[in-house]
């Protein structure tokens, strides 16, 4: 089956990952890609609370992951990849192991600007989400399953929220 | 001698998805008169930091030291659990439900985290199923 869903979001696990997208698609793994995460056992525990004892979750840096992309790409169950910021998804998509992305929760931050209700961008972010796409990644935003993937240069020429 | 009522002090914080916690705290001031124990947060599309900051900022301000919250993987629950690292006399209660907060409205004479773990008892216990043949709980 294997990964089923790439996906930029600065809270990482969360309630949407796990029951949004998690239990329609059921989901066996999650592979969180953090350098942070990678490191902390901490963190680690945390992120391990969240989801249900069925889920099994790899902790990945944005180098480890590459390495191991065919490992996730054979597992028999579906699995979702996380990364928190568009940069290691970028880092991804150039190294070939992520091919759609889509945008999850880019939340508010000086320095950037509201484009949809859930994502927020600065100028050179929104730079590095057409870079994936002129590496020939399909990318799109879209928070949970039942809502419309709304494609890149849309979410570039939005303005408010949706 | 005033005869106004005593302002009752937020003992716990709620913090769930959308409207959740506004709309259990609203319930128990409908049943009890005394939603003010507890202060809503209700948190929509904000970021793991700026939700824990907003947490902590009100425990402070408040001096609380519970918090009830909805989802084991929710935000709130996560940035509770990021907050309450090193804070010995704090706790969470995660997957809150009303007969949950109903129980902590009445536990007085004990320390609020004793009374969040009593509550959190109440909340599991009172949770049933009922099907034709009749109610079991939590089957």
């Amino acid at each position: 089956m294997s990964l089923v869903l790439h996906r930029i979001d600065d809270r990482l696990i969360h309630g949407q990952v796990v029951v949004g997208w998690g239990q329609p698609l059921d989901v066996g793994f999650i592979v969180l890609v953090d350098d942070t995460v990678a490191e902390s056992d901490w963190e680690q525990e945390l992120y391990r609370m969240a989801v249900p004892p069925e889920v099994e979750v790899y902790f990945e840096t944005a180098q480890s992951v590459v390495g191991r992309s065919a490992g996730f790409q054979a597992d028999p169950r579906p699995g979702v990849l996380l990364t928190g910021d568009i940069q290691t998804m970028l880092q991804l998509v150039r190294a070939r192991v992520v091919r759609a992305v889509n945008i999850g929760g880019v939340h508010h931050r000086a320095g950037r600007t509201q484009r949809l209700r859930y994502v927020f961008l600065a100028p050179d972010e929104e730079e590095l989400l057409r870079e994936m796409e002129r590496e020939g990644a399909t990318v799109t935003a879209q928070d949970v399953p039942s809502t419309r993937p709304m494609p890149l240069s849309e979410v570039l020429d939005s303005e408010g929220v949706y | 001698m005033s005869d106004a009522e005593p302002v009752e002090r937020p003992r716990a914080i709620v913090a769930g998805h959308a409207q959740f916690a506004h709309g259990l705290v609203s319930a128990v001031q409908q049943i009890t008169g005394r939603g003010a124990v507890f202060h809503p947060v209700s948190v929509v599309d904000l970021s793991g930091p700026d939700i824990e900051a907003l947490l902590r900022d009100t425990m402070l301000r408040m001096d609380i030291r519970v918090i009830f919250t909805d989802l084991q993987a929710g935000s709130c629950t996560m940035a509770a659990r990021r907050l309450l690292r090193g804070m010995d006399d704090a706790v969470l209660i995660c997957g809150v439900n009303l007969p949950t907060l109903l129980d902590f409205v009445f536990a007085t004479g004990v320390p609020d985290s004793q009374a969040a773990q009593h509550a959190l008892e109440r909340g599991r216990a009172a949770m049933n199923v009922t099907t034709s043949s009749g109610s079991a709980p939590g089957t």
